[in-house]
């Protein structure tokens, strides 16, 4: 047998950020999902790629979409999965994070999926244990699955990433989706931009190679792919900006706005959305929309970051497909 | 022998009698009996000031203790240390001052001066009693930890302590945009998904504090400058003959927000580490005379508390036993000061800034001295520090200059002890 990539395609013992992996490290996990898209579409949707493995789904933060997806992609590839959500367990009892980090070495998990409201606390974990860590999005710096299917999701559309125009719309500053996205996106070689009130855009963001447009319409005619964030209401509160009602006149994406959009635009949104907000229904629902194609990208993602992880190649990845493990 | 205050570089000796300094230069003939201190090789100079430091006596013993802290001072060169008043509960009355005052005279380390709160119980709204303090033996007021945000009440302050020629020292942040920023606001930030701080925070406070030392004459000392543009405000009440004195930490010298990347809790503090341009801002200014002092804001906190998510650990460093040798590193290595220079701006500027009786080797001083290798090169090894903490990012790093005996009043209170010799 011929030993070409070395266990997990190289991406190291964790996924904690895009911003740490190269261009060719994003593109292996990409073309490694692709096999696994298939999967989802049979009737018996399981393999037994890692089957004997443990892994530990830990919720510091309400996620249904994440962690489901998560769990789908585990159980497809056959492991053993335990979930802890913060709700009931040690966590809300002020364990700290490094008391739970013990607790999972002891426990010998091969791999843990985390999502945690500090910036920071999946590479915390990483340091820590010998397990492999999936970030499942750390506060407000990344979310690096999310970031993965929506590159698929842009791949599976328009066939090349590079040379892409993607904006992203809305709260960038607070946003562990935007990041993750600007990492990946321009490491594959797109061109990236961003769109939103001033005050939700962070200062430096330029210095990350990044363009920003103060007014939504232009966005909208510059772009190929616009990626809307969700706008989290209590931003208002906190003073962010003065209305939701406003930031809808001013900054959400509606119908009318698209009408002057590229032909082939295409409208991501990483959910849950708040229709007639930043996004109106004719558009989420509409032809341009691929929101429910990311969902199901989600799943095939996740598995190839788990499979090369674990060890898998990435070139096996369709035998490992068939059963043939 | 160096002593920056009488312009004094050459070789000579030094006679201490009776914990004050007899006589200095030249060839000296002590008394019969007299104890001999063969300095060759060191560098003898006054010792060193240090005008911020947080002991965490009384509340947070755990971290430090006054005890500990004195003789970590001692350690690092420190004949003199003013401790900030923010432990629990905070030194605001002249009995707490009075506890602070007895126990670092028992500790046995630098000398230990207290500075007093600027407001009861560090809340910003009632000034304490300034002169009860003063005369249990407070050297200065501030909140330090939080602004004397309340304008009004920083005007009082600054009218009320020149009664007693004390200075307000203010620890410079505008609370509305400092928010609860854990690092400096900006690329690195940015990247890490944390809530910065802004150079505005700080500059902006400067700016109307000055204005109010302007209005009233007070002596105001800004504490641990950290942006460009807070140096600028500097220039212009310098220029303007205001009494605005101002120190900088080793750190800001040393070290730029890119420490924090791999969200390093060690290297999580306030005012936060700035960019490039800044540090090299500050560094000019204390080069020019704009900053007048090095002090340490020397902060510990124990390795549990520092071990755990980036927004939740407490900000501060550990700074008295790394303070000289990163000076050293950081500015008379490179040729921005020379080691007079720097002496000045770690003993000599700091006491005469502040009106005490240190930071010289004149005869009829105490005999506060420290003997030093301005060349020996050694690495930070934190499990040796006298300090009860070890939260440093500068673990591993090779220094330059190394205290070897430190003399408070004529007494040994620290000397380095060769490796072989160790326990
Ligand atoms: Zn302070």
């Amino acid at each position: 047998m011929t030993d070409a990539a070395p266990p997990g395609a190289g991406l190291g013992k964790d996924l904690v950020g895009l911003e740490g992996l190269t261009g060719d490290q994003i593109r292996t996990i990409l073309d490694t999902a692709e096999p696994f898209k298939e999967i989802s579409e049979r009737r018996i949707k399981k393999v037994p790629v890692l089957r004997g493995k443990t892994i530990v789904n830990l919720f510091f933060e309400p996620s249904t979409r994440t962690r489901i997806s998560f769990e789908f992609a585990e159980k497809r590839l056959s492991a053993d999965t335990v979930n802890i959500s913060a709700t009931g367990s040690s966590v809300q009892k002020g364990e700290t994070l490094v008391d739970t980090a013990r607790t999972l070495e002891a426990m010998r998990i091969d791999m843990v999926v985390m999502r945690h409201g500090s910036s920071g606390a999946a590479r915390f974990l990483a340091d820590r244990i010998p397990s492999n860590v999936i970030n499942g999005g750390d506060g407000q710096h990344e979310h690096p699955t999310q970031a993965l299917l929506d590159l698929l999701t842009l791949r599976d559309r328009f066939g090349e990433l590079d040379g892409l125009k993607v904006c992203i719309v809305g709260d960038i500053l607070h946003s562990r989706v935007a990041r993750s996205n600007i990492w990946g996106l321009l490491k594959v070689g797109a061109e990236v931009a961003v769109c939103g009130p001033r005050t939700l855009i962070p200062l430096g963001i330029e210095e990350l190679g990044v363009s920003v447009f103060g007014r939504v319409e232009e966005a909208i005619e510059w772009s190929d792919a616009l990626y809307v964030l969700r706008l989290q209401l209590e931003r208002m509160k906190a003073g962010f900006i003065p209305s939701v009602r406003e930031y809808n006149r001013v900054f959400g994406v509606s119908a009318e706005r698209l009408e002057r959009a590229k032909e082939a635009l295409v409208v991501l949104h990483p959910g849950p959305m708040n229709r007639g907000v930043e996004i109106d229904s004719d558009v989420a629902d509409g032809p341009r929309s691929v929101i429910l194609p990311q969902v199901t990208n989600g799943v095939a993602v996740r598995m190839a970051v788990l499979y090369l992880l674990a060890g898998g190649r990435p070139d096996a990845a369709e035998a490992a497909k068939q059963g043939e493990t | 022998m160096l002593d920056p205050s009488r312009d004094v570089d050459g070789i000579g000796d030094l006679l201490v009698v009776d914990g004050r300094i007899e006589a200095a230069g030249g060839t000296l003939q002590g008394p019969d009996g007299c104890e001999m201190q063969d300095a060759s090789g060191l560098v003898v100079a006054p010792g060193l000031v240090d005008l911020h430091v947080h002991f965490r006596e009384p509340g947070g013993e755990h971290k430090e203790t006054i005890a500990t802290g004195a003789r970590a001072a001692a350690a690092g060169g420190f004949t003199t240390v003013w401790t900030m008043p923010n432990t629990d509960p905070p030194i605001d009355d002249p009995a707490a001052v009075g506890f602070v005052r007895a126990e670092g005279e028992r500790a046995g380390g630098a000398r230990v001066m207290p500075i007093g709160a600027a407001s009861v119980g560090l809340s910003g709204e009632r000034m304490t009693e300034v002169g009860e303090m003063v005369a249990a033996g407070a050297v200065a007021v501030s909140d330090d930890g939080h602004p004397i945000w309340n304008a009004g009440l920083l005007r009082r302050l600054l009218e009320y302590t020149q009664t007693f020629g004390i200075p307000v020292l203010q620890h410079s942040e505008v609370r509305e945009l400092a928010g609860f920023g854990v690092m400096n606001e900006g690329k690195v930030s940015t990247a890490l998904g944390l809530r910065g701080q802004p150079n505005a925070a700080e500059a902006a406070m400067v700016a109307r504090d000055i204005q109010l030392a302007e209005l009233t004459g007070g002596h105001l000392h800004v504490c641990h400058v950290s942006a460009r543009q807070t140096v600028e405000q500097l220039r212009l009440a310098r220029e303007r003959g205001l009494r605005v004195t101002s120190e900088v930490t080793p750190h800001h010298l040393a070290l730029t927000e890119t420490a924090v990347r791999g969200y390093r809790t060690e290297a999580k503090m306030n005012p936060p580490l700035r960019t490039e341009e800044d540090r090299e801002a500050v560094r000019r200014a204390l080069v020019d005379g704009v900053i007048d002092v090095i002090a340490t804001d020397h902060a510990p906190h124990h390795y549990e508390e520092k071990e755990r998510e980036f927004d939740d650990a407490p900000f501060g460093i550990v700074g008295l036993e790394t303070a000289l040798g990163l000076a050293m590193c950081e500015l008379v290595e490179p040729g921005h000061l020379s080691l007079a220079g720097l002496v000045d701006r770690m003993s000599c500027s700091p006491a005469r800034i502040m009106g005490i009786d240190a930071g010289t080797l004149r005869p009829g001083s105490p005999a506060d001295i420290v003997l030093f290798d301005p060349g020996e090169r050694w690495t930070v090894e934190p499990e040796a520090f006298l300090s009860r903490s070890r939260n440093t990012p500068f673990r591993g790093r090779e220094l330059t200059g190394r205290v070897h005996v430190t003399l408070v009043g004529g007494v040994e209170r620290y000397r380095r002890r060769a490796p072989d010799e160790a326990a």
